[in-house]
């Protein structure tokens, strides 16, 4: 094919030191009768007498483009790019436009600079305008004498803090953290069982801060809690204290930033607490699932704000909680505990494996009721000063809460409603059994925790455990 | 500039603000009735706790102090904890 059929395409802009240095080839280029479109995008009167000059300002055609640098050439076959080069490149303008001689004055090479179509916020914003990004959820406008934040509130989008406003711009950049699709469905969000998308888990993930990249893991997060046996909607419902815990495991924990460390269940690691936030505003707003309406909550606990975080992973002498749960040390996961508050448990004094587990199992009698039994679940949050009490005396994970079932595990007969003049209490029919406090599979460790201090932490769970109401769950984190 | 929001629930509700529910009946119910402070309010509230008294509803009286402004906060909390819904008698 002769250079004379090609078309080429020049895109520049007037603030690039190198667009303006090959000012001069352009002449060169109409004298050879190269049929060259050239579009600025940031003035349409650069570059000055070198014929018609396209206004790119809008970047509609450098976003078409995929223009990435300027100048960029682009030389056309029949309306289809056949090659490009960015930047002034001598030897290549020359080769790109078939000629022996071009911009013999100027130097041999020159990089280009930024296109504006890739100045940062810029792509997304040219996506939504020009794009076929197609975003289904219903538009509401803002009035002008609005307050952005009340507005949220008012109607009735928020847990009670305030939520970033979800405007289309930043839900786009949201979903730039996932490979998935706007329009895929989840699953049906209790209590009104409305379909989830990826775009409605995009959206909430806005409102409660998070970054893009959290996205992976709040979606998960939200399959999660769709599984059965994480039984949601009862656990949004029940009277008791209740709600989504999540744990965070593999590399995806560390790659965001997540708290594993010191204050890990406390507040001020943005990952943290906006990823258990987001889950929980997709209950509210997808699920419908509100204080006051179906969430009967007696008292609720502020975990229900929100309640995420990493397992210690890298300093733990165990594996990792999803290992335990059959994934693979190097997938990401999230599980998922319906979980009360944080209760404490001190023990400064134990330096043995043995009265460390009499200490923790004494605390975990409290679960729920001190006469109670295999009702509730539990997760101990052992802190790096305890797990160094096993480490040192090789204990597994394993051995610690075989050892922790034994020392929890009592009569029914001292259990039985009125004994210690208390009515409350186990059922008569298993006053002759033994009781363990925790069903098989019930009672879980994981690490997390600063380097300093002689505590742990337990998390008892709703009273209705196992298949009689929730049971932990754990999903993989994609992509 | 008018701000456009992409709405996060599972739209069953209308995209407006929603208004509080409606009474569905006044048995028992406390009803407010708020002077702005305008020239003969006074009458109508008057003619309307009349009419509230005689099927044994309940009436609070309120006023605020001038009709150029929004009630003071204390007004409205007020109201908003002592009655179940609020009749505003409004211009001349």
């Amino acid at each position: 094919m002769s250079s004379q059929q090609a078309e080429y395409i020049l895109v520049l802009k007037k603030e690039c030191p190198t667009c303006v240095l090959v000012e001069p080839v352009i002449a060169e280029l109409r004298a050879a009768g190269r049929r060259l479109q050239i579009w600025s995008q940031d003035d349409p009167d650069f570059p000055a007498n070198a014929g018609e000059v396209g206004d790119d300002r809008e970047l509609q055609l450098s976003w078409r483009l995929g223009i990435e640098t300027v100048p960029t050439v682009i030389r056309l076959d029949r309306d289809t790019e056949r090659e490009r080069t960015v930047g002034w490149d001598r030897n290549e303008w020359m080769r790109l436009f078939e000629l022996d001689q071009l911009g013999a004055d100027l130097p041999g090479f020159r990089p280009g600079c930024g296109s504006k179509s890739v100045e940062p916020g810029m792509p997304e914003r040219l996506a939504l305008k020009f794009g076929d990004i197609s975003l289904q959820s219903r538009r509401i406008e803002i009035g002008e004498m609005e307050d952005p934040l009340e507005s949220c509130f008012e109607r009735g989008w928020s847990d009670g803090l305030p939520v970033v406003p979800p405007t289309e711009i930043r839900v786009v950049r949201m979903l730039a953290g996932t490979q998935r699709k706007p329009d895929e469905v989840l699953g049906l969000v209790p209590p009104d069982l409305q379909a989830c998308t990826i775009e409605k888990v995009a959206i909430n993930a806005v409102m409660a801060g998070c970054k893009p990249e959290y996205l992976p893991v709040v979606i998960a997060a939200v399959e999660a809690c769709l599984i059965d046996e994480f039984c949601m909607h009862g656990l949004l419902a029940t009277t008791w204290f209740s709600g989504p815990m999540v744990i965070v495991n593999g590399p995806i924990a560390r790659a965001i930033g997540m708290n594993s460390g010191s204050n890990a269940l406390g507040q001020g690691n943005r990952a943290n607490a906006t990823i258990g936030r987001a889950l929980q505003l997709v209950i509210r707003n997808v699920g419908g699932g509100k204080p006051g309406g179906v969430d009967r909550a007696t008292l609720g606990n502020p975990g229900k704000y929100t309640f995420c975080f990493a397992e210690d992973e890298e300093n733990s002498c165990w594996e990792s909680l999803a290992v335990q749960r059959g994934f693979e040390a190097g997938q990401s996961t999230v599980t998922l505990f319906a979980a009360d508050g944080v209760q404490g448990v001190a023990d400064q004094k134990s330096r043995e494996p043995e009265s460390l587990c009499r200490s923790l199992a004494a605390s975990l009698l409290s679960v729920g009721h001190r006469k109670f039994a295999m009702l509730s679940d539990a997760f101990i949050v052992l802190s790096p000063e305890h797990q160094r009490v096993f480490a040192e005396a090789n204990w597994s994970k394993q051995q610690v809460l075989a050892r922790l079932t034994e020392l929890t595990t009592r009569p029914g007969s001292q259990l039985m409603s009125g004994v210690d003049g208390i009515a409350e209490g186990m059922p008569d029919f298993l006053k002759d059994m033994d009781l363990p406090k925790f069903k098989p599979g019930g009672l879980n460790i994981v690490r997390a925790g600063g380097s300093a201090g002689l505590f742990s932490a337990i998390v008892g769970g709703w009273l209705a455990s196992g298949e009689f109401g929730s049971s932990p769950v754990s999903k993989e984190i994609g992509v | 500039m008018t701000e456009i929001f992409l709405d996060p629930t599972s739209e069953l509700n209308a995209a407006a603000k929603p208004l509080l529910p409606r009474l569905q009946s006044l048995a028992g119910k406390t009803i407010g009735l708020l002077d702005i402070n305008k020239p003969r309010g006074n009458v109508l509230l008057d003619r309307l706790e009349q009419l509230f008294n005689e099927q044994g509803v309940a009436v609070k009286r309120y006023k605020k102090p001038t009709m150029t402004r929004v009630a003071p906060l204390a007004v409205k909390q007020q109201i908003a904890s002592e009655c179940d819904a609020v009749v505003e008698a409004l211009a001349d």
